[in-house]
Parts: structure tokens; C-alpha cells; sequence
């Protein structure tokens, strides 16, 4: 029998994710390193009590809809459909706008295990690895040590940091084959590749599926072992390359006076 | 004689002049990771001649310039998420890379913003005070990791309390991780004995800096007006 780990709808990707699991959510900050139509699919089957693992919380689609994202969905649609009980985060909330996130955080909605960026990588890989822990010198003196065991290892301190598990993966790509090989576009690769194999099941969102043997071996980031199912985007996704938005161009005054107008309207200062 | 209050209300230096100030430390060769806002600025200002290779978490490494408005691509953004130029020597890695280069000591200089900096050079940079939130992201690897770590800000807060204190009553970053601290008044260097400063905005004074600065600062002999070439 071939290997054939393609799933051909988004529903059907996220079909057994249950209320209370742990999902890792791949990208970093902006949504198009984000696997954007899985979190939707994951918000319409509205599965409760999620902990999720990301580096960010999200800043919700209208923001990235002004840079013209065709599917502009962030971790705040989990996190305004109210579906995370805790987030293990590197960066929850913005200096520049109070997100939904925090409003929950104040709330006390949800909880918060907040992580050092490096770290959180670091545990993720761990896990992967299959190692039982990581010693780390960030945090140490301070609010990241407490509670931590601790170990000088040639005469500098480190913090033992556990591996972080999760039930799924989520992780976006830019191509991908049956066999779950992938690559990446650009600096859309970020906590991707890092996720993918840290998770009892794996599940792809990527551009374009590719017949095997199209992806370059040299280039391939993510060795299909690590992934368990692959879902495409529809063919009209936003197209990957250059932009030129001449209307944007013709002032950055005003696409920032917009961003300023959708945060103010959210709440900032 | 001058008081607290006239100097709070003294004309200082702009955002782009600190920026120029803190792209001189930039050495040929070196690689730096800029923080975002005062920093990001830097990448506009390296010395002519100079080769510097500039690092962002979101995995990518040697890139150019922030790229017009409306223009770039957007799976080329620095770790701010501004779409910047692709350039010769550019590469890509995953965000485990990305932070083992942060860690492992392969970053010579990191230049971040700060909310306070204490004489013995702990830094507080990651709870917004006033919201009681915060968000650490690369902020501690990087404190931690690089070889040289600046910070850029405002010597004073908007209310006019010290951000240059005896100890930061903030949650910190990192304990005793600053090497030089560039304001928009001064230039001071964090060593073993306290702070040094070494430089000064044009038309302050060293008793002035002194007053809004809560450490007593080491005036160096050679203390003088800041060179920004």
C-alpha cells in the first residue's frame, strides 16, 4: 500500500481533536506563517478546554485583513470563541493594543504559563527528541527559576526545563508530498518545523500538495516521519511572492493611521 | 540653578539620533539582533564600509533593509513583522536554530529596549507596568545570550521618574546583563565599579545627567558630547 497521509478536508484533518487536548499552533506572529484554516476548522468543531502551545495569542483577523491576508484567522479565534483554558505562550500580549487574550487574562478566564521564546522552542524539540529535560541558563535570578530545579554544569547555572507534549500538532507549510516531506516559505518557517513530531499526531496545513519526488531532498526542513497528515489549502490561496500594493505605497502615514484606528477601536490607549 | 523639573522639560535627542548613536557600536562584521522600536531604527545607520549581519528570532539571518510601504513580501518579515529586503548571504532556519544561535553566544551585540536599567546592570524590559502584563518572547534569551547587550530608551519616564534606578522594583529579564545603556541625554557603560558615563547630549551637562539619574554615575575623564560618526 502506498503511504498516503493526505487528508482532503479541514474538517476531516481536526475530526478527532477532543475537548480538553493539548495543541501546538505553529507560525510566530504574522498569520501567513500560521495554519490558518486548521484553527478555523478547530474553532467551528468548538472543542472546549484546549491548552494550547504557541509563541503568541494572536491579533485577531481584522488586523491582517489591512495587509490583505486571504485567510487572515490567528490564535484569537480560539481564544475569542473562548475555547482555551490555558496557554503556554512566549509573547500573550502586545505593547501596542490590549488583545482579546489579555482581556480574558484580567478576567481570570484563562490561564497562563508564560515562556521564554528560546525555551519554549528548546522544550518543544525536546520533546520530539525524546529527551526528558533540557538545562537552560535563561531565566535564571529570575521569575522563570522559581520552583525549578537547578544545576551548576561547568560553573554556570542552569535551569532544568521540561519537554512540552502536545496531542496535535498544527503546523503550516509551504509544500508538502503524501509522504509528509515539507518545506518552507521564507520566515514562515519559525516554530513549524520545531512542532512537527512533538505531538502524538501531526497534521499539516500547507500551499500546495506536490507529487513525491518533486520536493528537492536537499531542501526538504521537515522529513515527512514527523508528520501525520497533510491538508491543502483551496487553489485560489493567497499567492506566495513579492507584493506591490501600489495603493498602500502611495503612504505608510495611512496605513498606519489604520492599524492605529482598528487597535484604538479595540481598546488601546 | 537648574532644577529637576527644568530638566525634564529640556530638550533631548530624537529617535533617530539614538539610533545613530547606537549603530556606531556597530563593528565590521559583528552580528546583531535589533529589538524592536529605537533598535529596528539602527539597521538604517551602519557606518559606510561596514559589513554587519542582522539576525531576527523568526529565523532568518543577513537580511536588508525594511522594504517601502505596500512593497515586500510577506514571508520576509523581521521579528516585527515589517517586510524587509531579501539580500546576499540571507539564510533561514527554524526557531530551535534561530535560538541556539541566541544562546549558544554566536550573537555579538543585542540591542533591546527597557522600561529600567539598575546600576548593576539588571534589566527590566517585559512587564508593561502599567497593565500588570507582560510578554518575555526572545527578550531573556537574548539578554542572556549575546556577547554585548545595548539598551536604547528615554532617560526619564513621561512622568519624569528615573529609569536608570538603584534596583529595578520591576520584574527584571535578566540580572546584571547590560554593557552600555545609550539615552536620549547619555551614553553610560555598566561596569564593575557602577556606571561610567562616558558621553553626554550636546548642551547637557554631567550634573545634569546626575539628577536624572538615580545611581551615582562615574563621570569618566574623557567624558564628552556624543559623537554620532
Amino acid at each position: 500500500m502506498p503511504i498516503n497521509k493526505i487528508v482532503n478536508s479541514f474538517d476531516k484533518a481536526v475530526a478527532d481533536i477532543k475537548d480538553g487536548a493539548t495543541i501546538m499552533v505553529g507560525g510566530f506572529g504574522t498569520v501567513v506563517s500560521m495554519p490558518s484554516l486548521l484553527l478555523v476548522a478547530l474553532a467551528k468543531k468548538g472543542v472546549k478546554n484546549l491548552t494550547t502551545v504557541s509563541n503568541s495569542t494572536g491579533f485577531g483577523p481584522d488586523v491582517w485583513a489591512l495587509q490583505g491576508a486571504k485567510f487572515p484567522e490567528d490564535m484569537d479565534i480560539l481564544v475569542r470563541n473562548g475555547l482555551i483554558k490555558k496557554a503556554i505562550v512566549s509573547a500573550p500580549v502586545s505593547a501596542l493594543y490590549v488583545n482579546n487574550f489579555e482581556k480574558l487574562l484580567r478576567e481570570g478566564k484563562v490561564e497562563i504559563e508564560m515562556v521564554p521564546q528560546g525555551t519554549l522552542a528548546e522544550r518543544i524539540r525536546a520533546a520530539k527528541a525524546g529527551l526528558g529535560g533540557i538545562y537552560v541558563p535563561t531565566g535564571i535570578g529570575t521569575v522563570i527559576e522559581k520552583g525549578k530545579e537547578k544545576r551548576i554544569i561547568n560553573g554556570r547555572e542552569y535551569i532544568l526545563e521540561l519537554p512540552i507534549k502536545a496531542d496535535f500538532a498544527l503546523i503550516h507549510a509551504y509544500k508538502g508530498d503524501r509522504w509528509g516531506n515539507l518545506v518552507y516559505r521564507g520566515t514562515s518557517r519559525t516554530f513549524n518545523p520545531t512542532m512537527a513530531g512533538a505531538a502524538k499526531v501531526t497534521i499539516a496545513e500547507v500551499d500546495e500538495i506536490v507529487e513525491l519526488g518533486e520536493l528537492d531532498p536537499e531542501a526538504i526542513v521537515t522529513p515527512g516521519v514527523y508528520v501525520d497528515r497533510v491538508v491543502a489549502r483551496p487553489k485560489e490561496a493567497a499567492p506566495r511572492g513579492p507584493i506591490v500594493d501600489k495603493q498602500a505605497k502611495e503612504s505608510r502615514k495611512r496605513y498606519e493611521d489604520e492599524i492605529r484606528r482598528v487597535y484604538k477601536k479595540r481598546g488601546a490607549k | 540653578m537648574t532644577t529637576k523639573a527644568d530638566l525634564i522639560k529640556k530638550e533631548k535627542l530624537d529617535r533617530q539620533i539614538m539610533a545613530l548613536r547606537v549603530a556606531k557600536e556597530f563593528q565590521d562584521g559583528n552580528t546583531v539582533n535589533l529589538g524592536i522600536g529605537i533598535p529596528t531604527l539602527a539597521a538604517n545607520f551602519i557606518p559606510a564600509g561596514r559589513e554587519v549581519v542582522f539576525h531576527s528570532e523568526n529565523g532568518v539571518m543577513g537580511y536588508g533593509e525594511i522594504t517601502l510601504p505596500g512593497e515586500g513580501d510577506l514571508d520576509l518579515v523581521n521579528a516585527s513583522g515589517q517586510t524587509v529586503k531579501p539580500a546576499p548571504g540571507m539564510c533561514f532556519f527554524t526557531h530551535d536554530e534561530s535560538f541556539a544561535i541566541v544562546r549558544g553566544g554566536f550573537l555579538d551585540i543585542s540591542v533591546m529596549g527597557a522600561y529600567q536599567v539598575s546600576e548593576k546592570g539588571d534589566l527590566a524590559n517585559y512587564m508593561i507596568p502599567e497593565r500588570q502584563v507582560g510578554t518575555i518572547g526572545g527578550a531573556m534569551d537574548l539578554a542572556f545570550g549575546a556577547k554585548k547587550l545595548i539598551i536604547a530608551m528615554n532617560h526619564i519616564t513621561k512622568d519624569g521618574n528615573y529609569r536608570i534606578v538603584k534596583k529595578c522594583n520591576y520584574e527584571i529579564t535578566a540580572p546584571q546583563c547590560v554593557d552600555l545603556i545609550v539615552t536620549d541625554i547619555a551614553v553610560i557603560e555598566v561596569t564593575k565599579k557602577g556606571l561610567v558615563l562616558k558621553e553626554v547630549a550636546p548642551g547637557w551637562t554631567p550634573e545634569e545627567v546626575q539628577l536624572l539619574t538615580e545611581p551615582k554615575l562615574i563621570v569618566a575623564p574623557d567624558c564628552h558630547d556624543i559623537e554620532l560618526m
